[in-house]
């Protein structure tokens, strides 16, 4: 019953980390791993553990990505390589 | 170069997925966890302790000396960006604004500064028009998302959520703060010794009733020593709930202790 939403949110887990290290802006890094996080996060609420969803919510998707963004503030947008 | 690390990236990951093929499926009742230890939790955790979550019943209660150096961890995490990150040095030069006229000054004399008030107000070279919407919804919102986060923290033993969730939601409103106005009216609010006393306590709170439950005859954190004093009933969901109050009092602080350092660069003046 839950495999299709499974497939569907893993999908797309793979494919914000691909484009998370693909991409060139670091600020759009940051985003792209808030949304890793927050979908790692439904697939934690599908599989039933909604404690550690909730940590993911408010850690991974929430927090992590406003102190990634603070240090692409503070050192600069683009990578050298 | 960039070919021997993908080569070693996907090596890495083939094992690493050949590996998962060994690992019990989803919801295996023959798995070795689900065999004993799963068994004995969910049959006897709420008869134990009285907290209908089990998972915070195992973590607070059955594992609460993990969690206790858990938040030890992110106590040290806080401690190690305040270190590395916070710098002392004063500020060589100073701006400000005019408010009524919006004329900027540049004060290169570090001893010589201007009282903020109406007429002044401080500026950096980050400076950007303060946004009247933003500022609002930040203001409506930030007490909502303040409750809400101490809700977290008070209902950790009967639904998701607990001291760690909480905290992280607590600062994180905190953080909004400092984004939606400027980092200074965050600093005049919390200070910084403020947070740092707070982040100890957080770690203390949770020390404390483990030790004071030894003093009173019992093992470390053994919740049900403190029955004379609070009553039998529910007393082990009780010492949960004070343990998740000291995780919670920790991550908050923590959390924007890691803010302030890294957005201002250790500075404490200037930021998103």
């Amino acid at each position: 019953m839950y495999w299709p939403i499974d497939l569907i949110v893993l999908t797309f887990v793979i494919f914000c980390a691909i484009a998370a290290i693909s991409v060139r802006d670091l600020l759009g890094t940051a985003i792209l791993f808030g949304a890793y996080s927050f979908m790692m996060c439904l697939l934690w609420a599908v599989m039933g553990a909604v404690d550690v969803a909730f940590t993911e919510a408010s850690v991974g998707a929430g927090v992590s990505t406003v102190f990634f963004v603070a240090a692409v503030f503070r050192t600069s947008r683009r990578t050298k390589d | 170069m960039r070919l021997l690390g993908f080569l070693v990236v996907c090596l890495t990951g083939g094992l690493l997925l050949y590996g998962t093929g060994e690992l019990p499926d989803w919801g295996d009742t023959n798995s070795p966890a689900s065999l004993h230890l799963s068994n004995d939790y969910i049959e006897h955790a709420m008869e134990q302790t009285g907290a209908p979550n089990l998972v915070t019943a195992v973590l607070a209660d059955y594992r609460g000396f993990d969690t206790m150096f858990e938040t030890a961890v992110v106590f040290c995490a806080g401690l190690a960006c305040f270190l590395l990150l916070r710098d002392f040095r004063p500020k060589k030069t100073r701006y400000y604004r005019h408010v009524p006229t919006g004329v900027v000054l540049h004060v290169k004399n570090p001893d010589k500064q201007i009282a903020v008030g109406w007429e002044f107000e401080d500026m950096d070279k980050d400076w950007v028009p303060s946004d009247t919407i933003i500022k609002t919804v930040c203001r409506i919102l930030i007490p909502f998302i303040q409750i809400y986060a101490l809700y977290v923290v008070a209902h950790g033993d009967f639904s998701p959520g607990g001291g760690f969730q909480g905290g992280v939601i607590f600062g994180s409103s905190l953080i909004l703060l400092a984004i939606s106005y400027n980092l200074k009216t965050l600093m005049k609010r919390v200070s910084e010794k403020f947070l740092g006393i707070f982040s100890a306590a957080g770690v203390l709170v949770y020390v404390g009733i483990g030790a004071i439950a030894m003093v009173l005859g019992g093992n470390f954190l053994d919740y049900s020593k403190y029955a004379p004093i609070f009553g039998e009933h529910h007393i082990r969901a009780l010492g949960m709930l004070g343990v998740e109050i000291g995780v919670g009092m920790a991550v908050t602080a923590v959390m924007v202790v890691i803010y302030i350092n890294i957005v201002s660069e250790g500075r404490h003046d200037e930021g998103l």
